[in-house]
């Protein structure tokens, strides 16, 4: 049944993978912050068409699967455009616009929910829009959502089998062709499985550590 | 000795002709309610303007109005002789105010407000350097300076690098006024600034606003229900009812010897 040396044997070949597979977690998951800020600040502004514009592109990316969003980027943009990324970029940009839609839902309730004197007092200063939001409005939005944001990277990172798709190779696919070599299922997927929880586990340790430190500071 | 101006040098408020601030048949609507209903009315150059009346009769949107948080429905408010909601375009007809001109004439305009409305993750320093810098382009060193002066000259001192989360009420509108303050605007609004205090804290603030106003530059907008106080401080009041403006005067004809009812029946509540 379980062959201790068929395992270690093949899990420094899974290790291999595992830095590819939570480069483009981590990097999807950047691209999904800094994507879903902007659009919870186009969600704000005073011009209609960009603000329906914006609903808009979150509803259609919201309303279809990663997959075929993965399957247009890789395989139909490059047809129609100039663009022809590598598969670990199209996985990245796929996974960081995906989750950005639904993180924009976070960082927009999270800014709703800052008292409306806080924006007056920065009008009353005569800050820039800018400044207003870089210094006051996101300062006090994002920390209370960092949990929040921890989940979803786990989210992204347990989405990165998604990729294999688009022929990134990542830890699922790594473990799939391990096994049609070895023609062993067992080991491989068990293996692969527990990576998932370790790295899932140390993230959502950091997560938890970054929130500490940003309660500390907020309350110091 | 290098200072910009002197104050003793500065002609008396009521010297001036041309006023700093001109409120032309303004009106406010919210919705179906009319707040505003057509006020005339001026505030000279460092002048001590007090607004009194009952609650609701739009006295905050009168000031908000002023800061570019309201916009009139109707009429027009000068500064300067300047417009505030209107401006020129290219043609010259007269548009409604963009952003850039609006951010212009604000940098006369200052606002303490009834909640303080601290930036509670800056400390106390960095909420009075932040528009310095970022804003008016003081360097860094001078803003901090400059801000930590202001912070003493309310008797904060000693709490510049606290968050306001450790400050009591009093404290909060102290670094509040010192925000408005330190940006040096033509005219501060000061709306219903110890209305949010605990009964004991309000004299220290009144107290710092009463020093303050002592400086002939700076016009103030003091919306209050202390009467005392407005009768202290302000070289004239207004008295507001109903989104109009019933009467005015200095505070001795206004405290002393009210002519309409209005007045005297509201005067009687706080005797």
């Amino acid at each position: 049944m379980w062959d201790w040396d068929y395992v270690y044997e093949l899990l420094p070949k899974l290790l291999r993978a595992l830095p590819a597979t939570l480069g483009a977690a981590l990097c999807g998951f950047a691209l999904a912050v800094l994507v879903g800020i902007l659009i919870a600040i186009a969600g704000r502004s005073r011009f209609r068409l960009l603000r329906g514009l914006t609903t808009g592109i979150v509803d259609f990316i919201r309303s279809t699967p990663l997959l075929v969003q993965l399957f247009f980027l890789y395989y139909s943009l490059p047809m129609l455009t100039p663009l022809a990324m590598s598969a670990f970029a199209t996985g990245v940009i796929g996974l960081g616009l995906h989750y950005a839609c639904y993180l924009s839902e976070v960082f927009r309730s999270s800014i709703d929910a800052l008292p409306k004197g806080q924006w007056e007092a920065a009008s009353a200063l005569n800050l820039s829009k800018a400044r207003t939001w870089f210094s006051i409005v996101l300062p006090q939005a994002m920390p209370p959502v960092i949990p929040i944001m921890g989940n979803y990277l786990i989210v992204i990172f347990k989405e990165t089998p998604a990729l294999s798709a688009i022929t990134f190779v990542e830890l699922l696919m790594r473990t799939k062709n391990e096994t049609s070599i070895s023609f062993r299922a067992f080991e491989p997927y068990t293996i692969t499985g527990g990576l998932f929880i370790v790295v899932s586990l140390l993230l959502s340790l950091a997560v938890s550590r970054l929130e500490k430190r940003f309660k500390n500071r907020t309350t110091a | 000795m290098n200072s910009i101006y002197m104050p003793d040098q500065v002609a008396p408020a009521k010297v001036q002709e041309q006023p700093l601030i001109r409120y032309e048949g303004v009106t406010k609507t919210f919705g179906e309610l009319e707040v505003i209903k057509g006020i005339d009315m001026s505030i000279y150059g460092g002048e001590k303007l007090a607004i009194i009346g009952p609650s609701g009769s739009g006295k905050t949107t009168l000031g908000r109005m002023l800061m570019t948080l309201e916009e009139p429905t109707s009429g027009i408010i000068t500064i300067d002789g300047e417009k505030l909601w209107q401006m020129e375009d290219k043609r010259g007809r007269l548009v409604r105010a963009n952003e850039k001109h609006l951010h212009r004439m604000r940098e006369k305009i200052g606002m303490v407000f009834q909640h303080f409305n601290l930036f509670p993750h800056l400390t106390a320093l960095r909420n009075v350097t932040l528009a310095l810098t970022s804003v008016l382009k003081v360097p860094k060193d001078e803003a901090r300076e400059r801000a930590a002066e202001m912070l003493g000259k309310v008797g904060l001192a000693t709490k510049l690098d606290e968050y306001p989360s450790r400050l009591s009420g009093g404290q909060k509108q102290r670094v509040a006024i010192a925000r408005a303050l330190v940006l040096r605007p033509k005219v501060i609004v000061f709306d219903e600034v110890t209305s949010a205090l605990d009964p004991e804290l309000v004299g220290e603030v009144l107290e710092v606003i009463k020093e303050i106003a002592e400086d002939r530059e700076t016009a103030m907008m003091l919306i209050t229900h202390e009467m005392e106080f407005a009768r202290e401080v302000a070289d004239r009041v207004v008295f507001g009812a109903d989104g109009l403006i019933v009467e005015q005067g200095t505070p001795e004809e206004i405290f002393d010897c009210p002519r309409s009812e209005r007045l005297q029946a509201f005067l009687g509540r706080f005797r």
